[in-house]
């Protein structure tokens, strides 16, 4: 065991360079994963800002703070920012730091197209931002870019479309670097049926990013050629259909979804058994589930346009297709479930949110259930249930999948505890203020009101201003996760290494704490 | 770091590199004056023009590491299995791309045309037949399809004997016979650029006698931007081989450890698989 350990000093600062340097030029799979963190938490900020302004505008009715085209430009980049800038990236980040370190390998696979894959994220926030002060300002086509409207849409789309394409390069090359990774770099001993759920998580989602974000590029591709090349895709003049864009676009999007939610049960399934202090329950099933997931994603993406007039008969199809996927989802739930059944729990900050997560999460699946019945959701369609159900998904699963991920990793990145008081003071105002936010919006859409709206009728005003409220409060609750993060840093405990009893990775058992730079110069010995 | 001291049982780790932030330089020009360009902005097109100089830099930079590191025998088995994988991965992620593309091709022919002839839509397009090829109801004026078995047929022919060409540049190569790799590899390029000049001709026939052209309808837009994006994985093949061959004749490469060779082969023979199912589904059928 000792030939793994990085001695401090040791050729640690060989050809490192120091300063901003370091960062530009870095092949470190650490300092990537750290990197992609920070970028992420930017991106959550500037598009929890949006998110803020908006609730502000819905607070009450009538148009106070942004004019209508502002406010659809808000809702359009608040999806666009959180979804490709913080969620993904962020899932990125943590797949750099623990998958060398989950597998025994010394670095990711491609190091260097690892830096590349992560600097091409600034250019592409830059462009959604700029995008926002183009003449014509932010283009309010939503974050599907549905046409006609994109192809009406000002100059702000031609930037949107460049910074998709910009972004699906990023997310192709990480995937060929995470799929490659745990592929070939394991270390002797470590079979697929070995490693950890998370590292199988990401080879799934891996492989649904290669398959769908090029089809996205073709989508957006189109769009732009029909905006200034004379194509006649969506146009049905020329024989195209605005409905095909739809169709391309929910080929990508639905798969999307499972992007963002598969590294997020990765963690899940990390977390609870380590603080029930048992291995996970059904591993093999549970990676099963996840496969089965990923393939049923390819098959379900119409019941996003149930109401675009399709023939009854695809809409049989999608709607049966579609809650088959309940069926691998609940094989999951389920073993988290047995995981933590009897087990000697405990309650840190990291299993609350795991907890927090199986509670919520488990709720936006059932929503997706009843919007997946297609005359239910014929009635829903646009609605702020719709809202409501993803943002139980992609917040309370995605989100804080990913902050537990943050706390029960933080201290063998860092080397330092974080405050157990105040983190979970974070886990119960997000919990709370999440619900306040986003529960009320089910029964504002069962009562008819309609998404990306900047305005609504009178009787939709309490719950409203109930959302709004928590809304504030869930932004600022993420201000307190800024100050643990950093007063960890800065003056957390020394953590150990192996800081959860019930931890069983290789970055516990066999790495000290903090991690050092290069996780395995040589690969580790495994039992 | 151990980069360049590592024994051969160690997985080849690169030090530090300025390549990835240039590349990134260069997308950062590239999309701002793409978008800028494609609204007749002059700063499009000087930063159009700047992304380009900086991409290619960073490709002669970058590329040339990498050869550099395998000519050093930095690059292990682990190294090399590394590569294949990441090459299939790119390749499975091009073939999505052209998949969105044909889906398109799909869905207007068996879906938005014939609804578009439908009886719902007598009252809005009362003349419209929806029969393939069509420029859709709304198009003015006459065109027609290029004709599978002129040029595109020779085209064909042209790219899967460039297929055989680069197979026996690859068994040249196995067995070390370098005067026939070199004679094989510039074959398979002057196949692809004939490929490519016979492409650019059949265009300007299709623009300037067909009537065909980027804004015929649904047509004109499925058949160039298939073509079209098919024609530009040519030129970048062309240019991956050309680079393989300028390799070669530096004396690059080894009968058991060439995958930079491979790499641009695999690449060849996808881009080869496009234009048959080019051929059929959109000269032909």
């Amino acid at each position: 065991m000792s030939a793994v350990l990085d001695t401090p000093g040791h050729h640690e600062h060989a050809d490192r360079p120091t300063g901003i340097t370091r960062w530009l030029t870095t092949t470190n799979h650490k300092d990537i994963g750290t990197m992609y963190l920070w970028f992420s938490f930017t991106m959550f900020i500037v598009g929890g800002i949006m998110a803020l302004i908006i609730r502000t505008e819905l607070f009450t009715p009538g148009i106070q703070v942004v004019d209508p085209d502002r406010f659809n430009a808000l809702t359009t980049y608040h999806g666009l920012i959180m979804v490709f800038g913080a969620i993904m990236p962020a899932f990125v980040g943590f797949a750099n730091w623990l998958i060398p370190m989950q597998i025994g390998a010394p670095d990711m696979a491609f190091p260097r197209m690892n830096n590349l894959s992560f600097w091409l994220l600034p250019p592409a926030a830059l462009l959604l931002i700029t995008a926002q002060f183009v003449p014509g300002g932010g283009a309010g086509v939503g974050w599907t870019m549905y046409p006609p409207l994109t192809v009406q849409a000002p100059m702000a789309m031609d930037l949107t479309i460049f910074a998709i394409h910009i972004l699906g390069m990023s997310s192709i090359m990480g995937s060929i670097n995470i799929i490659t990774t745990v592929f070939n770099m394991r270390a002797p001993g470590m079979g697929m049926m070995r490693i950890p759920m998370f590292c199988w998580t990401w080879v799934i989602t891996a492989f649904l990013l290669l398959a769908v974000m090029p089809v996205l590029a073709g989508a957006v591709t189109m769009t732009l050629t029909d905006r200034h090349f004379g194509t006649s895709f969506f146009n049905a003049a020329g024989g195209g259909d605005p409905v095909l864009y739809q169709h391309v676009f929910w080929f990508f999007g639905h798969p999307e979804v499972y992007i963002i939610a598969i590294p997020a049960f990765g963690v899940i399934s990390q977390i609870i058994p380590a603080f029930a202090r048992k291995p996970l329950f059904g591993y093999t099933s549970m990676v099963y589930a996840t496969a089965s997931i990923a393939v049923l994603s390819f098959l379900v993406w119409a019941h996003h346009m149930f109401t675009v007039g399709m023939p009854v008969e695809a809409q049989l199809y999608f709607m049966y297709a579609t809650v088959l996927i309940a069926v691998p989802t609940g094989v999951k739930v389920f073993n988290w479930v047995a995981t933590a059944w009897r087990g000697s729990l405990s309650f840190e900050t990291p299993m609350l949110f795991a907890l927090g997560f199986l509670f919520l999460f488990t709720i936006g699946g059932f929503t997706g259930l009843v919007l997946a019945i297609v005359p239910i959701d014929v009635q829903l369609h646009d609605t702020y249930y719709v809202v409501a159900h993803f943002h139980y998904v992609m917040v309370a699963g995605a989100l804080f999948s990913a902050f537990g991920a943050i706390y029960f990793w933080l201290p063998k990145w860092t080397g330092k505890m974080y405050d157990e008081r105040l983190g979970k003071l974070h886990f119960w105002l997000s919990f709370i203020f999440f619900n306040v936010a986003f529960f009320v919006q089910h029964f504002l859409g069962l009562a008819g009101m309609p998404r990306r709206i900047p305005d609504y009728a009178p009787q939709f005003a309490e719950f409203n201003m109930i959302s709004s409220i928590g809304a504030w409060g869930f932004g600022l609750a993420q201000v307190l996760l800024l100050y643990i993060v950093v007063k960890t840093i800065r003056s957390g405990k020394p953590a150990e290494q192996r800081q959860w009893d019930g931890a069983d990775g290789l970055e516990w058992t066999h790495l000290p704490t903090p991690a050092p730079y290069h996780s395995f110069e040589t690969p580790p010995v495994l039992k | 770091m151990a980069s360049t001291t590592q024994s051969a049982g160690h997985y080849y780790l690169p030090a530090p590199s300025k390549w990835p932030i240039t590349a990134a330089s260069a997308v950062l020009c590239l999309g701002f004056g793409a978008a800028f360009a494609v609204n007749q902005m002059m700063l499009g097109y000087v930063l159009l023009a700047l992304g380009v100089a900086i991409f290619a830099f960073m490709l002669f930079g970058w590329f040339g590491a990498v050869a550099h590191e395998s000519e050093s025998g930095l690059h292990n088995e682990r190294v090399d299995t590394s590569f294949r994988w990441g090459m299939s991965w790119f390749i499975f992620s091009e073939v999505m791309f052209f998949a969105a593309f044909f889906g398109a091709l799909f869905y207007v022919r068996v879906f938005s045309v014939p609804w578009l002839a439908d009886i719902e839509q007598k009252l809005l397009w009362p003349g419209f037949a929806g029969t393939w090829p069509t420029a859709g109801p709304g198009f003015e004026g006459e065109f027609s399809p290029i004709a599978a078995w002129g040029l595109p047929a020779i085209n064909t022919l042209l790219l899967l004997t460039s297929g055989v060409t680069v197979t026996l540049a690859h068994w040249a190569l196995k067995e070390n016979k370098r005067g026939a790799l070199i004679g094989w590899l510039a074959a398979t390029i002057a196949l692809g650029v004939t490929f490519l000049f016979v492409q650019i001709h059949e265009y300007g026939h299709a623009y300037s006698e067909l009537n065909l052209k980027l804004s015929t309808g649904v047509f004109g837009s499925t058949f160039y931007m298939l073509t079209g994006f098919h024609g530009f994985h040519v030129t970048v093949g062309c240019i991956m081989l050309s680079v393989i061959l300028g390799r070669s004749i530096a004396g690059h490469f080894k009968p058991e450890h060439h995958f930079g060779f491979e790499g641009v082969a695999w690449y060849w023979h996808f881009v080869d698989v496009v234009w048959l199912l080019l051929f059929i589904l959109v000269y032909w059928l």
